[in-house]
């Protein structure tokens, strides 16, 4: 029974579980961290890693048999040879859409921390405030200034480069140099800047793709391979097997369990404190209780609260955090698949070398200082400048050498950016048990009721006329806008559904990431988010876990928890 | 910090405390044999025969050296939905017979002025029928995966499909991305402003 009993359960191994995972550790708390998928070894089970197209069966397509197993995942580009076995397999891990809801999941131990976008930014000091003061769902119980050194903290930690641009709608943290612009995107930068006299700003991306090397971590900068999603053999993107999961293990204070599926928290009602978790072996489908003093839960936004939802169900009907009416709830996602592309005359003796794993950054200027549109907050751009490869259209051409020479030859450069808007928690924007259809190991599954509603839709129209007077500004040609259709999920930055707030009537959980019925047990993913801001979420949730269990640590030694 | 040094440094780092579980990561996706696509060897040979002719050998190997015949089967046996498996294999066979029609030769017999010429002919008829039928997945570069399990929308023409299967198989071949076009399997760094003259080939990855 001893070796079944914890200081600290972390349930969930990705980016905020990782976290978790080293900040506990570090601070000398015996630490079980559970996972519900396989293992996957750093280095040594990247067995993708060092290969091309050509040494794969179907050079790298997805094929008729896995588009059948992958019904979810075919719908956008996930799908191929390369990263096979690294999504949840839709068939034992069903779930169910009343509106449809495209959701990507990573079961194995570093969970989706392998496959992320690695975009790293602040949410900024409006962002905090906006919901107070617009009157939409609750208040953020806390400020940008409760989070900026912890912002600090983790970006040291996970390596981030990036300029510090001196924005107050990007708010600068601490970073390696940045992945520079190509020559097209600085002169179209230029001309931007010049055309909007300094109110919008193409910048490089800040991406957790690492510039310069970290030696004491095992860690070497990126290598410009763009690889990233086969997991990289030089640690040179934040992941945890690369850096968190190393931290936690030096400590000797860390238990990983793979095969871990935690069926629900157990939870004393006369004490009202977590004991601990159930879980199922996923491969013996045996049940085993985990205690500890204190859990952790970053299972992923949704499987967070669903684990929530079936915990306590003996006190709340609708599970631990139910209380408030909002489990479930204020389900947010980044919404785009919006934009413009156009062609940039000129440089036609420019090329670029190394494949640059990030891009340009356009921060939000709707809504921003004296702008103000019919539509609340805003949204950022993402885009690239590059001279088009073989994939080029050569609709002219026939067949033969003119047709081999044309296409062995760059084309002329294009530049395109993609819109990332914020999208507004709404009460009727929830995910709930389904009660009807279960998974492979006979658990409920969950049942998704997602929109995006009219404040997202007129921010569409600005998403995309936005994009094109901008290339039209800079004086480029052929500006195309396109909006290829979203649906909730797609953008694979499932946020709220736990939130955070300042009264346990309207919160699940409080200013500290505890649930309000069951202080001990903290949330730190994605399901906490009280609003979405428009940039790229991983960084926050980082700095939140972080911050959290410096908390958790303290309130233990009070004897708090 | 050398990159060797840093390799070796990395290859010491982190060892797992782990209770149970199989280490199962990536999956790999196991070689198709021949045999399993419902084609031949004399395929494999027909259909390099042909691919050769859209991507031929010039001053750089084409897709005869890369061997394109060897891995179109295996796609359109496991990417094709079966009515393109169809139209590809009917396709092949329509050939031959339009071969005949023009040289009274089969394919195979044709030197390579007469292949150039009758292929040049088919992809001109794919482009006119592609346009009248309003095929909107027509184009020479696009992925031969788009289709949908069980869609049973217009395919685009039979020569169109050897041509989209051609280029891409050629150009994701490592002869086609190695020794006609360039490739760098570490780069190391970036530069966002290479010289670049006119010639010089484009990047395969």
């Amino acid at each position: 029974m001893a070796t079944n009993e914890y200081d600290a359960i972390v349930v969930g191994s990705g980016i905020s579980g990782g976290w978790a995972a080293k900040e506990l550790t570090e601070k000398g708390l015996k630490v079980l961290m559970l996972e519900r998928g396989k293992n996957i070894e750093h280095i040594k089970d990247y067995k993708n890693a060092h290969k091309e197209a050509w040494d794969y069966p179907h050079r790298d397509l997805p094929t008729q048999a896995m588009k059948v197993d992958y019904p979810v995942l075919k719908r956008d580009y996930p799908l191929n040879e390369s990263t096979k076995g690294m999504w949840a397999n839709e068939v034992e891990n069903p779930y169910t859409e009343d509106k449809r809801f495209d959701w990507f999941r990573g079961y194995h131990v570093g969970g989706r921390s392998l496959t992320w976008g690695r975009q790293s930014y602040r949410l900024n000091k409006a962002d905090f405030e906006a919901n107070g003061k617009e009157g939409v769902a609750v208040d953020w119980p806390i400020r940008y200034e409760d989070l900026a050194p912890w912002y600090d903290y983790v970006e040291k930690f996970a390596g981030i480069s990036g300029n510090r641009d001196g924005l107050d709608v990007l708010p600068d943290g601490i970073y390696q140099p940045a992945m520079a612009l190509n020559c097209v995107e600085k002169d179209v930068a230029a001309r931007v800047q010049k055309a909007y006299s300094g109110a919008r700003h193409i910048i490089p991306g800040r991406t957790s793709n690492m510039t310069e090397p970290k030696p004491e971590h095992g860690r070497a900068n990126c290598q410009y391979r763009n690889k990233c999603w086969l997991g990289c053999p030089f640690g040179g993107y934040f992941s945890t097997q690369s850096s968190t999961l190393p931290a936690a293990m030096k400590t000797g204070n860390l238990t990983l369990r793979p095969f871990s599926i935690v069926k629900e928290i157990l939870f004393d009602k006369d004490k009202k404190r977590a004991t601990g978790v159930e879980i199922i072996d996923a491969e013996t489908n045996e049940t085993y209780v985990f205690k500890s003093k204190i859990v952790f839960v970053n299972a992923s936004a949704f499987n967070s609260s669903w684990l929530l939802m079936n915990s306590a169900t003996d006190v709340w009907d609708g599970g631990l955090g139910s209380s408030s009416g909002e489990l479930g709830h204020n389900v947010m996602d980044h919404h785009f698949r919006v934009g413009a592309s156009a062609q940039v005359e000129g440089y036609d003796d420019k090329y670029t070398y190394g494949r640059r794993p990030s891009g340009f950054y356009v921060p939000r200027f709707r809504n921003w200082g004296d702008d103000k549109r019919d539509y609340l907050r805003g949204f950022g751009y993402q885009g690239g400048a590059s001279r088009s490869g073989w994939r080029q259209d050569v609709a002219e051409l026939g067949v033969g050498a003119g047709l081999k020479e044309a296409m062995s030859e760059p084309g002329g450069w294009t530049i395109g950016m993609t819109a990332f808007g914020e999208m507004l928690p709404d009460h009727s924007n929830r995910i709930y048990l389904n009660k009807k259809v279960k998974d492979k190991w006979g658990l409920p599954v969950l049942a998704m009721d997602v929109e995006i509603k009219e404040n997202e839709l007129k921010m569409r129209k600005d998403m995309q006329q936005d994009a094109i007077d901008m290339f039209e500004a800079a004086g480029l040609k052929n500006v195309n806008g396109w909006d290829a259709d979203y649906a909730p999920g797609m953008g694979i930055h499932e946020m709220g559904t736990a939130r955070m707030g300042r009264d346990a009537k309207t919160s699940v959980l409080n200013g500290h990431n505890q649930v309000w019925d069951a202080p001990n047990v903290f949330v730190t993913d994605g399901a906490c988010m009280t609003s979405a801001s428009c940039v790229n979420p991983s960084l926050t949730y980082m700095a939140l876990t972080a911050r959290a269990a410096s908390f958790a640590v303290e309130e233990l030694k009070r004897r708090n928890l | 910090m050398e990159r060797r040094d840093l390799l070796k440094l990395i290859a010491t780092a982190t060892g797992t405390a782990l209770v149970g579980g199989k280490a199962l990561a990536y999956d790999i996706v196991a070689p198709v044999p021949l045999s399993e696509t419902g084609f031949s060897k004399e395929d494999v040979a027909l259909i390099n025969e042909m691919a050769e002719v859209i991507i031929p050998q010039t001053d750089t190997p084409g897709a005869k050296a890369a061997n394109v015949g060897l891995v179109i089967p295996v796609i359109v046996a496991d990417c094709y939905t079966p009515k393109l498996q169809k139209a590809f294999k009917e396709g092949i066979k329509t050939i031959n017979v339009r071969s005949n029609e023009a040289f009274k030769k089969d394919f195979l017999l044709l030197s390579s002025t007469q292949r150039e010429t009758l292929f040049t002919k088919l992809d001109t008829e794919a482009k006119a029928a592609n346009l009248t039928e309003g095929i909107s997945n027509g184009i020479p570069t696009a992925k031969p995966s788009q289709w949908e399990p069980g869609s049973e929308g217009p395919i685009p023409h039979y020569f169109t499909l050897l041509k989209q299967l051609t280029l891409y198989t050629f150009f994701t071949s490592q002869v086609g991305a190695t020794k006609v076009l360039r490739y760098v399997a570490i780069p190391g760094y970036y530069n966002g402003e290479l010289p670049y003259e006119k010639g010089d080939k484009a990047w395969a990855t």
